[in-house]
């Protein structure tokens, strides 16, 4: 494998081996704290990786990184063959929490426009192309019917809904997403799944944090388990093996015909003996 | 009917009040708009009463009063930027004080002056009644600036307040759209406190826009709600000033809050009626994280 030094012939050469993202004996953390030390992975273009830990493993410190919000406190990360945060136009982010969705004026129409700002920029003009990607996104998840329903009588799951769309929107060749079913209903979350795998299909990539070892993980190919440290990188099938499984999430996992469930635990890497080992979730889909 | 248009037609003075107030009402929806959406309520409160040092040593010094209000407004931005870096938590008590503190500055200041109580309550009160043609060309670009502003940056404003993460990511540094909007809320307030006054202009900045954002559904129809809102407040406020001999800027700035609450209390009586009708059923589970 080539070395992040060799490749500083800058965005082209990056691309022409098809890269997306590129890590090496990356650190990353906040305010010079080290959260996940050595993190070394490749995203190729049109591919997938899943990020898979419990809550405070890393997972979102890592896809704020690669967008630009944290700066990497060691190591090699480029995006594009550039610095992360120097690609407005190419990635779309979705993050965990929306601050003030609850006040705000804007229908969610408002709000998926939004993905389109990046590419138009400042002051460039919104046209009718412009307005049909973003009709077509809310068509993709399922919420044309809401597009003039101002995001504050919007469910949970429908606000999801409308930020998945807004990422649909951008049509970007990378999509960022820090867990994008949280909040999502069946329906929601398959509409999520075949959106994300025509992404694929269409020559995106993608990197999303989440604890759907199942379907989310399956459209991925690579997993990378995260508990403060790289568990695991793979394949789904190599990597997520209840061994690996167990030390990412401290936590035991139960088989019921062929159907993977995770018990996770406040703290699972840290170590002690899995608290409810041999229990089961109820009330799944 | 005339007893709402003669004080208008028959006083020159009354008419440019009008018409500044008109100006500055116009900044403010426009200003207003983004310190609600961005939850700025309190850095607008701050910005407004810090600039009275500045006010206060041009009035000593013989310059003009919005001059030095533009010097108190630069100190106050760069007091409160460089307080919200360093504390991510405190930042609120940080503020408070720096604002109290330049109040308080302020008010020694004026204290000095052979005529302290004139001066004092024309800077915390505004002279509305007094205003020149020169001071209202300065309003008028003064509205102009901002309304360019908003326009210009509507994208990031617009990101800003959706997310300030989602602006960075989508190319808009959130650091320098952030402080262009606080420069576009320093504009108004400098602008607007010959008119209101500083003690009052974060009245006009909020009342009228939060008025809006309780009835609109779009930020668009927010900001011209806001100017309606705040054209009125200016209006009846100036008769109420004219036929009962009151202070022409708390009465503007009275009509504007009861506006507020009256858009308020309409509210809360119709929701109580029927709860959220606009909400389609969902089937919506808790689902696993």
């Amino acid at each position: 494998m080539k070395s992040l030094a060799d490749n500083t012939a800058g965005e082209r050469s990056f691309e022409s081996e098809g890269l997306c993202v590129l890590a090496r004996r990356l650190n990353i953390g906040y305010d010079g704290e080290v959260i996940v030390p050595d993190v070394d992975f490749e995203v190729a273009k049109g591919q997938a990786i899943g990020l898979i830990g419990t809550n405070g493993s890393g997972k979102s410190t890592l896809l704020r990184t690669i967008v630009g919000l944290l700066p990497p406190i060691k190591g090699d990360l480029s995006v594009f063959g550039m610095p992360p945060g120097s690609n407005a136009r190419r990635i779309a982010y979705l993050g965990q929490f929306h601050n003030s969705g609850f006040i705000l004026p804007l229908q969610a129409r408002d709000v998926v426009r939004m993905g389109r700002f990046p590419l138009l920029g400042l002051l460039g003009r919104a046209g009718k192309k412009d307005d049909d990607i973003v009709h077509w996104a809310m068509r993709t998840m399922g919420i044309e019917h809401l597009a003039n329903t101002p995001l504050r009588f919007l469910s949970g799951g429908q606000q999801q809904r409308t930020y998945l769309a807004q990422v649909l929107a951008h049509q970007a060749d990378l999509l960022v997403l820090d867990e994008p079913t949280a909040g999502l209903d069946a329906g929601g979350r398959d509409l999520y799944l075949q959106a994300i795998d025509a992404e694929i299909r269409r020559g995106a990539s993608v990197i999303l944090a989440t604890h759907d070892i199942q379907e989310e993980a399956n459209l991925c190919n690579q997993v990378m388990l995260l508990a403060r440290r790289v568990v695991a990188l793979g394949p789904p099938q190599e990597v997520m093996t209840p061994e690996a499984l167990l030390e990412t999430f401290g936590v035991v996992i139960t088989s019921e015909s062929g159907r993977l469930r995770v018990l996770e635990t406040k703290h699972g890497h840290d170590g002690g003996q899995p608290a409810q080992r041999g229990k089961t979730r109820s009330g799944g889909p | 009917m005339d007893a709402l248009i003669t004080p208008f037609a028959a006083n020159e003075f009354m008419r440019q009040a009008l018409v500044a107030g008109v100006l500055v009402s116009i900044a403010c929806a426009v200003a207003g708009t983004f310190v609600i959406l961005r939850g700025l309520a309190f850095i607008g409160d701050a910005l407004s009463h810090g600039v009275l040092p500045g006010i206060a040593l041009a009035f000593l010094l013989g310059f003009p009063g919005i001059l030095g209000a533009a010097i108190g407004a630069v100190f106050m931005i760069g007091g409160i930027s460089l307080i919200t870096q360093k504390s991510r938590l405190s930042s609120d008590t940080a503020i408070g004080l720096l604002f109290i503190g330049m109040l308080s500055l302020g008010v020694m200041m004026v204290s000095r002056s052979s005529s302290f109580s004139g001066d004092l309550t024309r800077i915390l009160f505004g002279e509305i009644l007094g205003i020149g043609s020169s001071a209202i060309f300065v309003q008028l670009a003064a509205t102009v600036i901002v309304i360019a502003a908003a326009i210009i940056c509507y994208r990031p404003f617009m990101l800003l307040s959706f997310d300030p993460e989602q602006a960075q990511v989508a190319g808009f540094s959130s650091r320098l759209y952030h402080n262009i909007m606080l420069f576009m809320i320093a504009t108004t307030i400098i602008v607007s406190f010959q008119t209101v006054g500083t003690l009052l202009v974060f009245g006009l900045l909020i009342a009228p826009a939060g008025a809006a954002a309780l009835l609109a559904r779009r930020v668009e129809v927010m900001m011209a709600w806001a100017v309606a809102f705040g054209a009125l407040s200016m209006y009846f406020g100036l008769l109420i000033s004219y036929y009962f001999n009151l202070a022409a800027g708390p009465a503007i700035i009275m009509v504007a809050v009861i506006i507020f609450f009256v858009v308020f209390i309409a509210q809360n009586i119709r929701k109580g009626g029927a709860v959220d009708r606009n909400v389609p059923a969902t089937t919506e589970g808790k689902m696993e994280r």
